[in-house]
């Protein structure tokens, strides 16, 4: 394989990996703070683009004000999910909360299918985005620049939120120890909807971003980069911030890297990330930066 | 009690055959189709209680399961001729081609097969929390799935098998359900069933009884695998087509939402949502179709069943987490004296 | 001392990161004694039991029951060879009834298995009717036979430490590891406890170590006491000269401990 090849295969791998980056920051956060793995977040990430197309085509809104607009409301729907299906099962088994949100994730799913239909859509993408810009001998699609540097601006952006302001502070004091924080005053109902918040944006983001690289919407698309994205932040080390950007990125870059060296192996793509995932939580299931969680006898 | 129970039991079975050669020969194929698809239902639901309800596993990988079992059952009863048509992909290897089994050899082969790949999954997932447990084993499922696809030789990959033959009539379908409900019954009414849901409640503590915890874990595991396969494998010859495509996480859902429902750790819940839940989902079908009122035509909505029940699912988790049966069973005294309480009434 | 020691601990020690727990614990407890472990809050005694029952793996040095080194054992496998424990947070099965919860301890002395069980075999059957019967006698012991059919989790808070105790001799164990049996018990449920205790010793063969905070039960029923602070053995031997050692008096200095006694 040429260099100028290699180069072209990386930022594509950049791209799916930041991609995922985005999603896995979600659910690494929320777990971080309510032990849940929040499996309606793939759908959270199938809705942020569905908005856009709404914005798009039923309020004839410019592409990049239907982004921006889609991006809050989709931050609404995950803040509402929490308030309505996980908030009252806060004192509840650890599995009830999940049952609800894999309820979620159909419900959602299921909606969209029946406001949208199940049919494919195509969505509309700014032009400039998709001609090849040829440096030296490289071929590469301004998009492939695009979507790394603005999830880069993204994740710098939240990593700001998170450790220099105060409810950032209170996030990391609400994953250490929920009760004391209550204890301590920490308003954790906000500070959760905040999570719930930052974490649907991001996801909405990235379900856009997504929707220009492979312009085709389907009420199911959330769910295998979702489990991805989740297997990026099990991989990264769960609760970690850090670890679910590098685990996406790690993830993205292998994924398409693999198939460009093992074109064979491409139907096999899907079960890679599931064999990874089983081989992480057996060989090291605090991942690469996670903290250990024990169980007292 | 004792022999009065297993009286009332063999009677219970009695009425069940009358009404199933009753509805053999009165009901239409649409009506029969549902009765088979409850047997089924239960099957599944039994098999995911003994795992999740009753050993506290949770486990989201049954569509792999199911699977297995719908696969290997299939290539036994499909004849060689029938299989040589259909591998149009590639040509199924000389084994599978050749495999042959009279049914009920087929259907236990195919729960074997799935028992045998819960041990495999179980040995080295079952040592995980209960939420990682659910999403490693939905891996798997997924894992299953994408085998089926990539391995055309045996599976004959996407396209799967069509015209696999109809042996799960009523009879064969509500024997397996009956042997499950029986065996499962038996199990959890034993010391061991006592073990499982002692390492459900606090696992510590029943290491410190001297329960060999994995050990317990593994055999509800496979053998909650066992009766998923069986599950898998009526339901492809009862619907003549598998292919990968249909072994998706739905599946799963499904069985969830009844158990959850009936209630975990319920057998008799199982049962009653079992019932309860396959009418639904088949009469909820309606609202998908384009309904038709005289020359007027109400366009179907795509997606809406899912949406009732995944809705109904949340609601219960919400307002009745203890599902409709809590941790309850059905049982003769139970009836017998409410029965005897109204026939009291009524005399005096 | 005089009797052959049933469980003997050879420089038990654990660490946790930097952190050492327990240090060197050497203890050898005579067959058919009622012992003490004692100690302030944190001190490391829940640690040592932890070791002794499989649920810790030693850093270092060596657990012996019976002659036969188990250091290292699984839990289930120190509960089979008849070691019993009970836990300071009661732990009971709080979904079965109080009867399960005793049949779920009988398990491990249990030879029929599931399978025998579900084909209804007269051998299983007639285990499973034996078990039941000697359930229903552990509970008479501790005086919970009317409540068999309760919910264990639904019992009063006396009652589920009782059933706890009644659970650990099911497993038929000839060492007993109480963890703070007396917690949470007004002074008259603690005098028919140290009643109880000698009971169940005499009654089913047993060897008894105990942890307990409080000094009354201790000083009354222990004939030989190990006292833990920060992990380290700062002295052992009799009650009366527990008491009177200094080094113990300091350790408690400032806890309430010390007025009981």
């Amino acid at each position: 394989m040429s260099l100028a090849m290699f180069l072209q295969h990386g930022l594509n791998g950049l791209t799916l990996g930041s991609l995922y980056a985005l999603i896995a920051i979600g659910y690494t956060m929320v777990y971080g703070i309510l032990r849940l793995i929040n499996f309606a977040h793939s759908e959270i990430f199938m809705l942020g683009a569905y908005f856009v197309l709404w914005g798009t085509t039923l309020f004839f809104l410019p592409w990049y004000v239907a982004m921006v607009v889609a991006v809050v409301v989709t931050a609404g729907v995950g803040i509402l999910v929490d308030r309505v299906a996980y908030r009252p099962l806060r004192d509840a088994p650890r599995i009830s909360a999940l049952i609800s949100a894999i309820g979620v994730s159909f419900f959602l799913q299921n909606l969209t299918i029946v406001a949208f239909g199940a049919i494919p859509r195509e969505v509309y993408r700014p032009l400039w985005l998709e001609t090849p810009m040829l440096m030296g001998e490289v071929r590469v699609l301004p998009l492939t620049i695009f979507v790394p540097t603005l999830s880069f601006l993204l994740m710098l952006g939240l990593v700001w939120v998170v450790y220099r302001t105060k409810a950032g502070l209170g996030m990391r004091a609400i994953s250490k120890d929920i009760e004391t924080s209550y204890i301590m005053g920490v308003s954790v109902n906000r500070i959760i909807s905040l999570t719930f918040g930052i974490g649907s944006a991001l996801a909405a983001a990235s379900g856009i971003m997504w929707a220009l690289r492979y312009p085709q919407l389907q009420p199911v698309m959330g769910s295998i980069p979702g489990f991805k994205a989740f297997i990026a932040a099990v991989f990264g080390g769960i609760g970690s911030i850090p670890g679910a950007v590098v685990g996406g990125v790690i993830l993205g870059f292998t994924e398409i890297m693999a198939v460009a060296f093992f074109p064979d192996l491409a139907g096999y793509r899907d079960a890679f990330a599931f064999v990874l995932l089983i081989a992480i939580l057996l060989i090291k299931p605090t991942g690469l930066m996670g903290a250990k969680l024990e169980d007292k006898v | 009690m004792q022999a009065q129970r297993t009286i009332l039991n063999l009677l219970a079975a009695a009425v069940l055959g009358l009404f199933l050669w009753w509805a053999e020969g009165h009901l239409d194929g649409y009506k029969i189709q549902i009765l088979n698809l409850i047997a089924v239902n239960i099957i599944l639901a039994l098999s995911l209680n003994l795992i999740y309800g009753f050993t506290g596993m949770f486990s989201l990988g049954h569509a792999g399961f199911m699977a297995i079992g719908a696969y290997v059952c299939s290539v036994l009863i499909l004849d060689p001729a029938q299989k040589e048509m259909l591998f149009i992909l590639e040509p199924a290897y000389t084994w599978v081609q050749q495999a042959q089994a009279p049914f009920f050899v087929a259907v236990m082969a195919g729960g074997l097969a799935a028992a045998f790949f819960g041990v495999l999954v179980g040995a080295p997932l079952l040592r995980l929390g209960d939420d990682y447990l659910g999403m490693a084993t939905l891996g798997f499922a997924e894992i299953v799935r994408v085998l089926a696809i990539n391995l055309p030789r045996v599976t004959n990959g996407a396209l799967g098998f069509k015209g696999i033959p109809g042996h799960a009539n009523l009879w064969w379908n509500y024997a397996w359900c009956v042997f499950t409900l029986f065996f499962v019954v038996r199990l959890v009414a034993s010391n061991s069933g006592n073990v499982f849901k002692a390492i459900r409640d606090d696992e510590s503590a029943a290491k410190a009884m001297g329960i060999d915890v994995f050990r317990h874990k593994l055999l509800s595991f496979s053998l909650g695998a066992f009766f998923a396969g069986v599950g898998g494998a009526l339901l492809g010859s009862l619907v003549a087509t598998i292919d990968p495509k249909m072994f998706n996480f739905v599946l799963t859902f499904n069985v969830l939402m009844i158990v959850v429902t009936g209630g975990l750790g319920s057998i008799t819940g199982s049962v009653v949502a079992g019932v309860v839940i396959t009418i639904l989902l088949e009469w909820l079908r309606v609202v998908e179709n384009p309904l038709f009122i005289g020359d007027w035509e109400l366009p179907g909505i795509p997606g809406m069943r899912m949406v009732v029940f995944s809705l109904a699912l949340i609601c219960i988790i919400l307002f009745r987490r203890e599902g409709f049966m809590g941790k309850r069973e059905f049982n003769w005294g139970w009836l017998l004296r409410s029965l005897g309480n109204k026939a009291g009434r009524h005399g005096s | 001392m005089e009797a052959e020691a049933i469980l003997t601990t050879r420089n038990l020690t654990m660490r946790f990161g930097g952190l050492t727990a327990v240090s060197a614990f050497n203890a050898a407890i005579p067959r058919g004694s009622i012992v003490g472990l004692i100690g302030p809050n944190g001190a490391g005694k829940t640690t040592c039991f932890n070791m002794i029952t499989g649920f810790y793996q030693p850093s270092e040095g060596q657990v012996h029951f019976k002659g036969r080194d188990i250091t290292g054992t699984p839990p289930h496998k120190v509960c089979h060879s008849g070691i019993a424990r009970t836990f300071q947070n009661i732990r009971l099965f709080g979904n079965g009834t109080v009867l399960e919860n005793v049949m779920v301890g009988c398990h491990v002395r249990q030879a029929t298995g599931w399978w025998q069980a579900v084909l209804g075999l007269p051998s299983s059957r007639k285990e499973a009717r034996a078990l039941m019967e000697k359930s229903r006698e552990l509970l008479a012991v501790v005086d919970l036979g009317d409540l068999a059919d309760e919910k264990a989790g639904a019992l009063p808070y006396g009652a589920q430490r009782r059933l706890e105790i009644a659970r650990a001799l099911a497993t038929e164990p000839a060492f007993l590891l109480l963890d703070e049996p007396a917690a949470g018990m007004n002074p008259n449920e603690t005098q028919e406890l140290m009643g109880f205790v000698r009971d169940i010793r005499r009654r089913f063969d047993l060897t008894i170590l105990l942890i307990e905070h409080d000094m009354k039960v201790v000083m009354g029923i222990c004939e030989h006491i190990w006292v833990l602070d920060y992990g380290v053995t700062i002295a052992e031997g009799c009650p009366e000269a527990i008491r009177a050692n200094p080094k113990v008096i300091e350790a408690y200095l400032g806890e309430e401990a010390v007025g009981h006694a």
